[in-house]
């Protein structure tokens, strides 16, 4: 027999010791699945290393990939960190873009006499991929703060309705007249682009990063911070502490949607440059892996967005170099969690090996 | 066949996957343990059913293998959150997350020769009408002419309700959702019961998967399921955790489906995205109004002890 037993304290070796044992299980089981369809698990995990950080090209897309992750990472942290279950970053992510790219294909005809350059529309772009974002967000929060409606359906039924939304935009009512039947929007405007650094790397990553420090500010040195996590620890003593749950989920709402808004307007305006297929790739669920990865702590939460977009990049890569489908990288982010998961019980736990009462008497 | 009929029949057929995926879920709901990778479940079931199907030439084969995948799959959620004691929410997403990968890339993979199973048709389960039944008016085609797997589905939903209610196994099942200390202090192995009820539940949740890629639609496209398991999340919730109203549920969204297909065979002009949508805006409005009329009437709703890891030293 076997029994559980409280660690008193985690020491060095455990605290990363057991997370990187599961993430090395969660490779050799990819591995397996590899090996049974005929692929050296090494190929091809090294061609992963290599297409996404071999190269300053691919080091650049790992950035890019990476710059949704973050901001949907980020989204699902915070509502995490108060048991708010959002599930729906993918499709307030998807808002957001319709939101900016509503501002950046209708603002010219709509507000003639606005300027047309970056300072004014990204900003504005911006703020409309937030608002609709947010608004994805408001519609759950409040469904469960007043009536108690559960959060993980309606948050997840929303992504479907945000994506077909989109769909239906960009093949019918806002489809590239000039676009020779291909369904898409026009392209914006040159002042509705996100400034590039380098290759495809756009002004989005420092959105990114800034919005990681701002919210670890907002929850480690305001009073707000202290009632989400307040909120999340025991709901009930907050309350008796007059705090005001049903407040404080829709706000928390407000933000985490808004970020995975913020994630939209990214894509739109830093890479795609107009409304087309290719927004909803799962971003938001890709962050619900991120977040927990990263213990809901938002600068971690930077850092592991940038892996998983390695592992994506790669996944991509290995596509073209050894004709694996890209959603291996899907099942190995899957992997990775569940073994996360499983191995947290050994960094609180240790296992000891009792002897039952049979086994004594026999002994 | 007129339209009432019609759209009957094809709301069975319809609803038919969701109904397995619910009473599957029921069962594990009601052991206290919440499966949230029900859509992963229901997408590997599909996709390894027809693969199984194709590559024996037999449907039934097909059933079993997902049903046997559903069931793994479980199992990994059941080691996970009953024994190492994980978060039960994100466990299931990351199910969810890794299966439908798995899915695709199975998809791509497991075919002829290492090849795609897209666009392939292999074998399917065919309407059996039952003889005289069929032809009684209205009800006869809408359901007396299906396949084995819905009339499975008419005598499984029975049989659950029965067991559940009417059983001293059933009685054990929900004891254990409710508070497992005292159905430990009973002498019931809470374990082996949250074990057997999670895999039996992610097993049916793998039919319901099977039914959609070797009758409803047969085939394998990606994205088959299109989030038929959150569906039956809900509909778990709607049927608050009874098998007999889990038929209600599933013959409304049926329905849903059959009223989209009539739109669409008589050239609506209405696009095909927004009629797509009404299943999930239809899942938003049913769980608020439930929700809301649950707690008016303070009826009876999920088992006290879902979604809690069992501790046998810790006190609640």
């Amino acid at each position: 027999m076997f029994k559980l037993e409280k660690r008193l304290e985690t020491s060095r070796r455990v605290v990363w010791g057991v997370p990187i044992l599961s993430l090395l299980l969660a490779l050799a089981a990819g591995g397996l699945l590899l090996a049974a369809v005929g692929v050296n698990p090494l190929t091809a995990y090294a061609s992963i290393v290599k297409g996404a950080l071999g190269s300053r090209v691919a080091i650049t897309e790992t950035l890019v990939r990476a710059t949704p992750l973050i901001l949907t990472g980020l989204s699902v942290s915070i509502a995490f960190r108060m048991l708010f279950w959002n599930i729906g970053a993918e499709g307030q992510l998807v808002m957001g873009g319709i939101g900016a790219a509503g501002v950046a294909l209708f603002g010219p005809t709509a507000l003639p006499g606005l300027p047309q350059t970056p300072w004014v529309y990204l900003p504005l772009m911006g703020l409309a991929g937030i608002i609709a974002g947010a608004v994805w967000g408001i519609i759950p929060a409040i469904l469960k703060s007043a009536m108690g409606v559960n959060e993980i359906i309606t948050t997840l039924m929303f992504n479907y309705i945000a994506i077909l939304t989109y769909q239906y935009l960009f093949t019918d009512p806002w489809k590239d007249p000039q676009g020779f039947g291909f369904p898409g929007s026009a392209e914006f405007g040159r002042f509705a682009w996100l400034p590039r650094f380098t290759g495809r790397l756009h002004l989005g990553i420092v959105l990114g990063v800034l919005a990681g420090l701002l919210m670890w500010i907002v929850l480690t040195k305001t009073r707000w911070g202290y009632e989400i996590a307040l909120i999340g620890e025991n709901e009930r003593a907050a309350r008796f502490a007059g705090i005001s749950v049903f407040r404080n989920i829709v706000l928390v709402m407000v933000f985490s949607a808004g970020l995975a808004g913020l994630g939209g307007f990214s894509e739109v305006a830093g890479v795609s440059h107009r409304l087309l297929q290719g927004l909803a790739v799962g971003n938001g669920f890709s962050g619900i892996i991120i977040a927990w990865l990263a213990k809901l702590h938002p600068l971690r939460v930077v850092g592991v967005a940038i892996l998983l977009a390695a592992l994506f990049v790669g996944g991509d890569q290995i596509q073209i170099t050894l004709g694996l489908p890209a959603s291996i990288a899907q099942v190995l982010q899957g992997a990775i969690l569940i073994f996360v998961l499983g191995g947290d019980i050994f960094s609180r736990y240790r296992v000891l090996r009792v002897r039952t009462r049979v086994a004594e008497q026999e002994a | 066949m007129d339209l009432v009929e019609s759209i009957l029949s094809i709301a069975t057929f319809a609803g038919t996957s969701l109904i397995f995926a619910t009473v599957g879920e029921i069962f594990t709901e009601r052991a206290g343990v919440l499966n949230l990778g029900l859509e992963g479940m229901m997408i590997m079931g599909a996709v390894c059913g027809f693969a199984a199907a194709y590559h024996t030439d037999n449907a039934y084969v097909g059933v079993a293998a997902a049903f046997g995948v559903g069931a793994a799959m479980a199992f990994v959620h059941a080691v996970a959150s009953i024994t190492l004691r994980t978060d039960q929410v994100v466990t299931g997403l990351a199910l969810t997350i890794g299966g439908t990968g798995l899915a695709s890339f199975l998809g791509q993979k497991i075919g002829p020769g290492g090849g795609p199973l897209v666009g392939l048709t292999g074998p399917r389960f065919v309407e059996l009408a039952v003889p005289g039944a069929s032809s009684l008016p209205v009800v006869g085609e809408a359901f007396f002419n299906k396949d084995l797997l819905v009339y499975s589905m008419y005598l499984l939903v029975p049989l659950a309700w029965w067991f559940l209610f009417k059983t001293r196994p059933g009685l054990h099942l929900r004891a254990v959702g409710e508070s497992p200390q005292t159905t430990d202090a009973l002498g019931v192995n809470v374990f082996k019961l949250r074990y057997l009820y999670t895999t039996v539940g992610g097993g049916l949740a793998g039919l319901g998967g099977a039914h959609l890629s070797l009758a409803y639609t047969p085939g394998w496209t990606e994205n088959l399921t299109g989030g038929r398991g959150w569906i039956a999340i809900a509909l778990v919730i709607f049927a608050t955790w009874n098998p007999a109203r889990a038929v209600i549920g599933a013959l409304l969204f049926g329905g849903v489906n059959a009223i989209q297909f009539r739109l669409q065979a008589e050239g609506t002009t209405i696009s095909a995205n927004l009629l797509n949508m009404t299943p999930y805006i239809l899942t938003v409005v049913v769980l608020a109004l439930v929700t809301y009329l649950e707690a008016f009437r303070k009826r009876v709703g999920a088992p006290a002890a879902l979604g809690l890891p069992y501790n046998r030293e810790e006190r609640v």
